[in-house]
């Protein structure tokens, strides 16, 4: 089975949330909150628990180039994040039930009957992405529609995009389709435009990619994300370390105080 | 849609999404089209991908203007001076399409000499009558032309309407037509054209619209460079231009646009009229309108000779073109209507059809309903008490019924104003004192029921069912088969009951609901041979002797087959999409198309071939059903003189509507407001009309009265700020279908208004926190968003600012909020009787409204604003 993938292009995003919406209706996802957040159009915040595909409404200084935000006054910029399915999933490691799992795609996959709601994957992800629900304290994510895939299915988000801003398909391929996109942005002007798929962090790249324009942090992508578990080395190392000089100087104690004997 | 309709026949979309794709220039005027059709946004993309420059014209900086290469923020209300300047532009630096223009539109034709301008009656065209306040429009006829039809003035009726006059024409016979095919005869339609906008010019621009003036010269040139033989530009309008009080010159203002520039019928090109939702366009195709019958035949008026046949027939029909057969598509349709009842010695049922008496159109009887008037209402796949203008004077008027019916998926506004309505919660009406009895029956979802849409691109796309209806929820079509069935069933033997007992309602049911068969009634509308009950294939096979029976001539084609329903298909073979549903007429998906080629049939440029003639096979043919006679060659001679129907307009006359078979830059008859645009003030606004003393269109009628009142003419300094409502993509409409659906509401959960940062500062506004927005006619409360979205605009040396509110909330499901339309006034642009909705005047103020002052003490009172 081939390993799939996102490839969202913030360049071709209208900001019309169908995504979302088909998200949650395949998953049967319930709302989170019936607020105006004064936060341009964006009134679900980011992604949690019960928003696995999420709009960003960027309002920001004019970017160069052609086409996507002319405004000499403004722009403003729409991308839709959700889970990164990473290359080394920080959730997935620090997952003590084996609830999550890899599945034959490449994703991410939570199973939401062997949860036990602990919590150590939300911690865990880099991204923020996973959050555990108010209801029952499980803890929930982009499942990248694993029951479609099954089922030789697109994800609903990638079917219902209507200028197809979000993409599925293999993962080499779209990395590909991703560079020859890229070239085609900086020979139209728009030189700030980049691919975020973080291949020489410890999350090893991503499975859901995004191409965006200018610093990452606008669309709330750290640029440098980490997998906690990287910190396991360098700790089971010191501890090691510790134990031994513990070990040795304990060892060092009795053995002065043997040869000091009387 | 008689913008569209009198400048090239027909009332329709000229082109398809799809073919967007192909143009090289894109603008978007009065709409945000990446919001109300993201779907259909995707061909915009793809030529925005392609190299395609895209123009966003609008007050707010949208999520179309996001997706733009130029954004030009306009003040609301001054789209003629922009089109009008686009058009002096396309003069002025040679621009127009010559090849194209004198062969294909009537930029040749003679003028009256009695005819006079507006910019020589400052303000007025010839022909007004000021003690009637409406035109004789007699003047605008061309030189020479000869008036047909009866008593009344030509492309007017006492009675008003308006939709019945959408492809105009028929007022005049073109046989004593003169044209000057040099252009320099001073009174041709060229040269006339010229010197009425020879005053819009970039300073007005930047003046009165707000837009400085290199900002616009650079759109210009994006815009007309991208139009020629080798290019084509194509324009997309939505409710942004036609809910003004002169919204119908908008539209009229883009077409001469279009006509100059060549870019009408060809691929890449055309005007978009994107329709506010499903089936929009259906429902004047096959209207819900009072004016005109299926097919855009006119309703008859009672007036002088309304009783015969054929007189009505004379005065609607033409000698030449398309429209000779009006006969046919009428006696068609009674025969539809009345199968075997409908004879020749009753003049096919022609006296069973009601006539207009008056002004019939939403507004004309919601007053009356006001009035007292009115005792009952059906409604239906609307909600008024929401989504109607001058919300509070709507809800109050069913107060006065006797019964309503209301129809619908779930409990809308309409159907709970008796116990829910702010005047309710004001104390204005109470459920103890009103008398009206509401029935309110549930209604089947999309997915419910089967049936047709007919979308922004005149494409009928057929649905199967998806699952039942839960419980007692039952499809229009059930109900208004079932109503008719039980009407029928009592019709007595009175005169007045003929029609009733004559009307022909035998529709097969299934199910074990007796729901009606969709697919039986399309095939009505596609219409069948009398006498042994074939579905007919073409429009041609109609006939004016009562042998073909057709619901609607111009979907005549779409089920030409007992077996064969076309709307239903669903093989796409190309890109336009051929294959895929039935386009009407003859599944043409770019009309006009024999424009696409040159007059001596060849294609004007290899890159933008669509439809060409074919010496071997004599015949047309290319890449669209060929949107004209088949076999007439590209040099068979015209015979206007003296010819009958399509044949008389030859091989090159690519507009067969209209008794020329051009396109009209100039309209000589079928508008109430002139023949050309010009540039009037909305009916409230901010500053003065600087081009003519008058200053808002003479011909629209405000329906003043002291429920509609509105803010001084202009500068009224209560009202400082210009007000523009608008939908977003998250809600739909008055909200019925989406409110109650918490998906679509955490996306847009409450009502809000955008402001400038500027003007959040003069007015002490807080992000996130209330404001009071009041106009003449009423107050609401909405969430502030502050943004840089929407900028203050120098308008003649002084600040405007506007103010930006979506219209979806009201105060039933499951998000609720004040009802934007309460701010709106009723008014009529003269013929469509649409409302203004885009350019108001308001004013905003921090804080919540009292929820219980009566409305006096919040709104500066009428006879102040009569002062």
């Amino acid at each position: 089975m081939s390993v799939t993938a996102f490839l969202t292009d913030a360049t071709l995003c209208i900001g019309c949330k169908a995504c979302e919406v088909a998200c949650k209706e395949w998953n049967g996802i319930d709302e989170d909150g019936l607020q105006f957040s004064g936060f341009s159009y964006d009134n679900t915040g980011s992604v949690g628990a019960s928003t696995w595909r999420h709009v960003k409404f960027v309002e920001q200084a004019p970017l160069p180039g052609l086409g996507g935000n002319s405004g000499e006054q403004v722009s403003w910029t729409f991308s839709s994040d959700v889970c990164k399915h990473c290359g080394e999933a920080g959730c997935l490691e620090a997952c003590p039930t084996g609830s999550i799992v890899r599945t034959e795609f490449g994703g991410v996959f939570i199973q939401p009957d062997v949860c036990n709601g602990c919590g150590y994957c939300v911690t865990a992800c880099p991204f923020g992405v996973v959050e555990r629900n108010s209801k029952d304290g499980r803890a929930f994510k982009c499942t990248f529609c694993y029951d479609r895939q099954k089922a030789g299915l697109e994800p609903a988000c990638a079917k219902v995009c209507p200028t197809e801003s979000i993409k599925f398909g293999e993962l080499e391929q779209l990395r590909q389709k991703a560079d020859e996109r890229i070239a085609e942005l900086h020979d139209r002007g728009m030189t700030d435009a980049n691919l975020y798929d973080p291949l020489d962090t410890s999350v090893a790249g991503v499975h859901a990619l995004f191409i965006i324009r200018g610093d990452a942090r606008t669309y709330n992508l750290p640029p440098a994300p980490e997998v906690p578990t990287i910190y396991l080395k360098k700790a089971w190392t010191s501890s090691a370390l510790a134990a031994g000089l513990l070990f040795g100087g304990t060892l060092l104690a009795f053995l002065s105080a043997g040869k000091n004997g009387r | 849609m008689p913008g569209l309709g009198t400048s090239f026949g027909r009332g329709g979309a000229t082109t398809a999404q799809p073919d967007l794709a192909n143009a090289d220039a894109i603008l978007i005027m009065g709409s945000s089209m990446a919001e109300n059709h993201p779907v259909g946004f995707q061909w915009v993309m793809e030529a925005r991908e392609k190299g395609a420059k895209l123009i966003h014209v609008d007050p707010r900086f949208t999520r179309t203007s996001a997706m733009a290469d130029i954004w030009l923020p306009l003040r609301a209300g001054t789209d003629i001076i922009f089109l009008g300047a686009l058009i002096r532009y396309v003069f002025e630096n040679n621009r127009v399409f010559h090849d194209y223009v004198v062969p294909y539109t009537n930029a040749s034709t003679i003028l009256r000499e009695d005819f006079r301008d507006t910019e020589d009656l400052d303000g007025f065209f010839s022909g007004w009558d000021a003690e009637k306040q409406k035109y004789d429009p007699e003047t605008w006829l061309y030189q020479g032309a000869q008036k047909t039809g009866s008593s009344s003035s030509p492309g007017h009726s006492e009675a008003g309407g308006g939709h019945g006059k959408d492809r105009g024409g028929e007022a005049q016979d073109p046989a004593g037509f003169r044209s000057d095919a040099t252009l320099q005869h001073p009174r041709c339609v060229f040269q006339v054209l010229k010197r009425h906008f020879s005053r819009y010019t970039p300073e007005l621009v930047e003046q009165q619209c707000g837009i400085p003036r290199e900002a616009f010269l650079k759109a210009a040139e994006a815009f007309t460079a991208a139009s020629g033989p080798e290019k084509t530009a194509a324009i997309c309008y939505a409710v942004g231009w036609t809910q003004h009080s002169k919204g119908v010159q908008i539209i009229r203002a883009a077409a001469i646009l279009q006509l100059l520039l060549g870019n009408i019928g060809r691929p890449g090109g055309g005007i978009l009229a994107l329709r506010g939702h499903a089936s929009i366009q259906g429902s004047t195709d096959i209207p819900t309108l009072y004016d005109i019958l299926p097919g855009y035949l006119p309703m008859p008026f009672f007036e002088k000779d309304s009783q015969k046949l054929d007189s009505y027939v004379k005065k609607h029909s033409a000698r030449t073109g398309l429209w000779a057969g009006f006969d046919k598509y009428f006696i068609s349709l009674m025969r539809a209507y009345y199968g075997e009842s409908a004879t020749e010695e009753n003049d096919w049922g022609f006296n069973w059809l009601p006539r207009v008496t008056g002004d019939h159109s939403h507004f004309g009887y919601w007053l009356d309903m006001a009035d007292g008037k009115l005792e009952g209402l059906f409604v239906m796949g609307q909600n008024p008490a929401v989504g109607a203008a001058n919300g509070r004077l709507e809800r109050k008027a069913l107060a006065n019924l006797k019964w309503l019916v209301v129809r619908d998926m779930v409990e809308i506004e309409t159907a709970s104003f008796w116990y829910a309505s702010p005047e309710v919660e004001r104390g204005e009406l109470s459920p103890d004192t009103i008398g009206t009895e509401v029935f309110l029956f549930p209604a089947s979802g999309t997915a419910e029921k089967a049936g047709t849409f007919t979308n922004t691109q005149r494409l009928l796309q057929f649905r199967e069912k998806a699952v039942d209806p839960p419980g007692d929820n039952r499809s229009d079509l059930w109900f208004v088969y079932h109503l008719g069935r039980r009407l029928k069933a009592r019709a007595g033997a009175a005169s007045r009951d003929a029609a009733l007992r004559a009307l022909t309602w035998d529709y097969p049911t299934e199910g074990k609901h007796d729901e009606p068969s969709p697919s039986e009634v399309l095939k009505e509308i596609n219409g069948w041979s009398m006498a042994d009950g074939k579905q007919l294939h073409h429009i041609k096979d109609l006939k004016n002797d009562g042998s073909t029976a057709c619901g609607a001539w111009i979907y005549c084609g779409v089920h030409p087959e007992e077996d064969r329903n076309r709307a239903l298909e669903r093989n796409s073979k190309d890109a336009l999409g051929h294959g895929w549903g039935f386009a009407w007429p003859n599944d043409c998906r770019i009309i006009y198309n024999r424009a696409s080629a040159r007059p001596d049939g060849k294609p004007w440029s290899e890159r933008k071939k669509l439809v060409w003639w074919d010496d071997e096979k004599k015949q047309w043919t290319g890449l669209d059903t060929p949107d004209y006679e088949k076999e007439t060659p590209p040099h068979a001679p015209a015979h206007i003189e003296e010819g009958e129907g399509t044949s008389a307009l030859g091989g090159a006359r690519p507009f067969t509507l209209h008794p020329d078979g051009v396109g009209w830059l100039y309209v000589p008859s079928g508008l109430k407001d002139g023949p050309l645009p010009a540039h009037y003030e909305a009916l409230e606004a901010p500053v003065k009309n600087s081009l003519y003393s008058q200053n808002t269109n003479p011909a629209a009628d405000k329906k003043q009265r002291p429920d509609n009142p509105y803010a001084n003419a202009h500068g009224d300094p209560r009202f400082p700020y210009v007000l523009s409502t608008y939908r977003l993509t998250e809600q739909h409409t008055a909200g019925g279908m989406t409110r109650h659906l918490s998906h679509l509401n955490e996306l847009q959960p409450e009502l809000f208004t955008e402001v400038s940062p500027e003007l959040a500062a003069e007015r002490g506004l807080k992000h996130g926190e209330w404001a009071t927005i009041t106009t003449a006619r009423g107050a609401l409360e909405a969430k502030v968003l502050i943004t840089p979205r929407i900028l203050p605009l120098r308008i003649d040396g002084r600040t405007v600012h506007q103010v930006g509110l979506p219209y979806h909330w009201g105060y039933m499901g499951q998000a609720t909020g004040d009802v934007a339309n309460d701010l709106l006034a009723i008014s009529e642009e003269p013929n469509v009787r649409i409302m203004e909705t885009k350019a108001l005047l308001c004013d905003v103020h921090p804080g919540r409204r009292d929820r219980h002052a009566p409305v006096s003490e919040r709104v500066p009172s009428y006879e102040e604003s009569r002062a």
